[in-house]
C-alpha cells in the first residue's frame, strides 16, 4: 500500500512538472491560432490553453507579411548547422589533444580554456566587433575573387567566432577521459597514428558526447540575437531570433508573435527529441551538468 | 589506391566547403560595404517590422532615386528594440551608413561621440524654423537632425466614466491639479469597477520610463539634471520637488491606483475597461477613437504645480560623420523636407506632423480636428529631454530609480543614488567636454 502511494505520488509529481514545462508551449501554440482579443480574453481561464473560439491561420499569414520569416529560418538553419558541424570537429580535436596526448603545459592550457567560461559574452562583444572587422575576407566581385578587409555583414561572422567553444572542449575532454587509454596503446602497437586513433577509436565511442555538444552548440547559435544585430546590417543575412523583435513595434501583434515563436521553436524541439537519449546518457556519464 | 582516392575526395570536399564558407558567404547582399562609397548612399532606419512608417521611407527613397541620376539611396531597416546597439557597434567598426535615423534624446550623445556630422538643409521646401522645436536636433548650436513628426502624451479616458463618478473633465485651459487627480483616482478606486483606476504602462521598458514619467517629475518642479550647464544632477534629481514626485509616484501603487507592473499590453487593458484612465502616447489615439468613438476624451497632463508637461522629440534623420559623400546625403535630406512627406508620415503613423502646414492638410490634426488637442499639447507642454551627451546614462539611471521606487525603495535614497551616479559619470567623462 505504501509503495503504491509512493508510486502514485511520484507519478503525480512528474505530471505536475511535465505540465509546468509543457503548458507555456501549449499556450504559445494554441494562441498562434487566435486573435489578439481572444488571447487576452482567454487569459485567466483554462481556455488560454485550449484551441477554442474562432481559430484561423491569419496570424501565420500576417507573420510572413511582416517578417521575411522563410529567409530568416533558412539563415538560422545554415548558420546553426555549420556552427555545430565545425564545432564538433574543432572542439573534439582540441579535447583529444588535451585528453589523450602527452605534452607539456596541457593542464595549464585546459585550465585557461575553462577559465574563459566565466567571461560573459557581452563584455567582449564590442572588442570582437572591432576584431572581426580587421580580418581579411575573400569575396566574390563579379566573376573574380578579391581580397578585402572586414567580416561585417556576412554569414561567416555569425559562424566562425563561435566554433571554438570552451564548454564543448571541456565536455569532450571529460568524456574522452572515460574511454580506456589501453585502446590507444593497442592501436599504437598496431601502427596507428594519433589522427587514426581519434577518428577510428575515440570518435566512434563518443556518440553521446557528440549529440550533447551538438545540442549545446545548436541552441545558442539558434538563439543568437545580440551578435547578429551588431554585425549584420542586411536583412537577407539575419537569423530568426532577430525577427522576433520586428513584432515589438507600437502596435504589438501578440498572435503573430505566438505564430512566429511556434515556428522557430519547432526545430529546437525536434533536435532535442532526436538526440534526447544520447543527451541524457552523456550528461549522466560525464558528470557535467552545464 | 581506393583509400588515396577517398582521401583526395574528402580533401576536395573540405577545400570546397572552406572556399564556399569564406568566399561564397561573403557574396551575400550588402557584403562588407559601408554603403557610403561612390554614389550609393545607404540609409538605416529603425522601422523593420513597422510597415506603416517603413513604406513612407521607401516612398521618399523611390521618389529621390527617380528624380535624379547622380545618387542612389539604398535602405537597410533594423528592429527598433536594439537599433541603438547596431549603430554603436557599426560606429566602433567605422561602418556607419551615410544616412541614419536617431531617437531625438540621443542626438547630443551621438554628435558628441562623433557618430554624426552637422547638416545643412538650407534651401529645402520646408524651412527648419517652421518645425516644432522638439522635432529638431541640435548640439552646440549646430543642426544635426530633424524629424517629420513628434508624438505627444495625454490622458485618455471615457467621458461617460468620468461623468458617472462626478469627475470634472479637464481642459487645456484648466487641467487637473494634483489634488483633483488624486481625488478622481480615489473615487474611481472606491467604485470597485476597475482593476486599477490608472494605467501608466509601468510594465514598459527602456526610454518609455524617462519619456513618460520625467515630465511628471518636471511638473512637480524637479528635473533629471540641472540644465544650467548640465554639470550636476545632485540637488535637482534628488531635490525636494523630485522627492515629492517619488513619494507621489510610489503612492499610486500603495493606494492601489496603479499596478506596480502593468500588463503586456496596457492599451488593450484600458480599452477592455480594466482601467479608467490611461497615460499613453498619441500613437494610440486613433485606435482609442475607433474603439470608443465619441466617448473618448483626450485630457491634458496633470498640473502638479509647475504646469502640465509632456516629453518631446521622437525619431529624426541625421548624417554620419564617416559618410564619404556628404553632398549626396544632404541632397537626400533636403529632398525629403517637403510638406507632402511630413503629411505622409503623420497619416501613416498616426503621429503629430512637425509643421503647421502639414497639420492643416490632415483632417484629424487641423483646427477643429479630433486630435488637434494633441498638436496643442506638443506645442505647449513639450519639454525636451536634457540636451547633453550624458542623456543615455541619465535615462538609464532614472529608469532604475523609478523602478526601484515602485518596488518599494525610499524615493529620497533611490533618487539620491541616481543623482550621485550621474554626477560620477559626468566627472569620469569630464562633463562630456569636447
Amino acid at each position: 500500500m505504501t509503495s503504491l502511494l509512493k508510486r502514485l505520488g511520484g507519478h503525480a509529481g512528474r505530471i505536475v512538472l511535465a505540465l509546468v514545462f509543457a503548458l507555456p508551449l501549449v499556450f504559445m501554440l494554441v494562441s498562434s491560432f487566435k486573435t489578439d482579443d481572444q488571447i487576452f480574453g482567454d487569459l485567466g481561464s483554462p481556455s488560454a490553453f485550449l484551441p477554442v473560439g474562432a481559430l484561423s491561420l491569419d496570424n501565420y499569414t500576417g507573420m510572413f507579411e511582416r517578417v521575411p520569416a522563410a529567409q530568416f529560418l533558412l539563415n538560422s538553419v545554415l548558420i546553426s548547422s555549420i556552427t555545430v558541424v565545425l564545432g564538433i570537429i574543432v572542439n573534439s580535436l582540441a579535447a583529444f589533444a588535451l585528453s589523450r596526448m602527452r605534452w607539456p603545459g596541457r593542464k595549464l592550457v585546459l585550465t585557461v580554456i575553462i577559465a574563459t567560461l566565466i567571461v560573459p559574452f557581452e563584455t567582449f562583444a564590442l572588442p570582437l566587433v572591432w576584431w572581426v572587422n580587421q580580418l581579411p575576407l575573400l569575396r566574390v566581385n563579379g566573376f573574380h575573387l578579391e581580397w578585402t578587409t572586414g567580416w561585417m555583414d556576412t554569414y561567416q561572422v555569425q559562424i566562425l567566432p563561435f566554433v571554438a567553444n570552451a564548454f564543448s572542449i571541456f565536455f569532450f575532454h571529460q568524456f574522452f577521459q572515460s574511454i580506456p587509454k589501453e585502446l590507444d596503446e593497442a592501436a599504437i602497437m598496431d601502427g596507428a597514428g594519433w589522427f587514426t586513433i581519434y577518428r577510428r577509436i575515440v570518435v566512434p565511442l563518443s556518440g553521446p558526447a557528440v549529440a550533447t555538444v551538438a545540442i549545446l552548440t545548436f541552441l545558442p547559435a539558434w538563439n543568437s540575437y545580440l551578435w547578429p544585430l551588431m554585425v549584420v546590417q542586411s536583412e537577407e543575412l539575419r537569423p530568426v531570433m532577430v525577427g522576433i523583435s520586428y513584432f515589438f513595434q507600437l502596435n504589438v501583434g501578440w498572435g503573430q508573435i505566438m505564430a512566429y515563436a511556434s515556428m522557430i521553436t519547432v526545430p529546437v524541439l525536434a533536435l532535442f527529441v532526436a538526440f534526447q537519449r544520447s543527451f541524457v546518457n552523456s550528461i549522466a556519464s560525464t558528470g557535467v551538468k552545464g | 589506391m581506393v583509400f588515396r582516392r577517398r582521401r583526395l575526395a574528402l580533401a576536395s570536399v573540405a577545400a570546397a566547403a572552406a572556399t564556399a564558407l569564406v568566399a561564397g558567404c561573403a557574396s551575400g547582399p550588402g557584403g562588407s560595404s559601408s554603403g557610403a562609397g561612390g554614389d550609393t548612399l545607404t540609409l538605416w532606419t529603425h522601422n523593420a517590422g513597422n510597415s506603416a512608417e517603413l513604406d513612407v521611407v521607401k516612398k521618399i527613397i523611390k521618389d529621390f532615386n527617380d528624380s535624379q541620376d547622380k545618387y542612389t539611396v539604398e535602405l537597410q531597416s533594423f528592429p527598433q528594440t536594439d537599433y541603438n546597439n547596431s549603430v554603436v557597434a557599426a560606429a566602433s567598426a567605422r561602418k556607419l551608413p551615410c544616412l541614419l535615423d536617431v531617437d531625438g534624446p540621443n542626438v547630443a550623445n551621438w554628435a558628441w561621440g562623433g557618430y554624426l556630422a552637422p547638416i545643412d538643409v538650407s534651401g529645402s521646401e520646408v524651412p527648419v524654423k517652421d518645425q516644432l522645436a522638439s522635432t529638431v536636433g541640435t548640439y552646440k548650436d549646430q543642426l544635426y537632425s530633424f524629424g517629420f513628426y513628434d508624438v505627444s502624451l495625454a490622458l485618455f479616458a471615457r467621458g461617460s466614466v468620468l461623468n458617472e463618478h462626478g469627475i470634472r473633465i479637464p481642459t487645456p485651459g484648466k487641467p487637473w491639479t494634483k489634488g483633483e487627480f488624486d481625488a478622481a483616482l480615489a473615487e474611481l478606486r472606491k467604485s470597485g469597477k476597475f482593476a486599477y483606476p490608472l494605467e501608466m504602462g509601468t510594465g514598459g521598458s527602456g526610454e518609455w520610463w524617462p519619456y513618460a514619467y520625467s515630465p511628471q517629475l518636471q511638473s512637480f518642479g524637479g528635473d533629471l539634471i540641472d540644465r544650467n550647464g548640465h554639470k550636476s544632477a545632485s540637488g535637482t534629481l534628488d531635490g525636494k520637488e523630485s522627492v515629492e514626485w517619488g513619494n507621489w509616484f510610489r503612492s499610486l501603487v500603495t493606494k492601489g491606483y496603479m499596478a506596480k507592473k502593468s500588463g503586456a499590453d496596457p492599451n488593450k487593458d484600458f480599452l477592455a475597461g480594466k482601467s479608467a484612465i490611461q497615460w499613453d502616447g498619441s500613437w494610440n489615439a486613433a485606435k482609442n477613437a475607433q474603439k470608443l468613438g465619441d466617448d473618448l476624451v483626450i485630457l491634458p497632463p496633470v498640473d502638479f504645480g509647475e504646469g502640465p508637461k509632456i516629453g518631446g522629440a521622437s525619431w529624426q534623420w541625421a548624417m554620419s560623420s564617416t559618410c564619404s559623400d556628404k553632398d549626396g546625403a544632404q541632397e537626400w535630406l533636403r529632398f525629403s523636407r517637403r510638406t507632402k512627406y511630413f503629411v505622409d508620415y503623420a497619416e501613416a503613423t498616426s503621429t503629430i506632423p512637425a509643421t503647421d502646414a502639414a497639420a492643416r492638410q490632415i483632417a484629424d490634426y487641423r483646427p477643429g480636428g479630433k486630435f488637434e488637442v494633441l498638436v496643442q499639447f506638443a506645442r505647449e507642454y513639450a519639454t525636451v529631454r536634457p540636451v547633453t551627451p550624458a542623456y543615455p546614462y541619465i535615462s538609464t539611471e532614472f529608469q532604475k530609480a523609478a523602478q526601484d521606487i515602485l518596488a518599494g525603495a525610499d524615493p529620497e535614497s533611490a533618487l539620491g543614488q541616481a543623482a550621485k551616479n550621474i554626477d560620477n559619470n559626468l566627472k569620469t567623462n569630464n562633463n562630456y567636454a569636447g
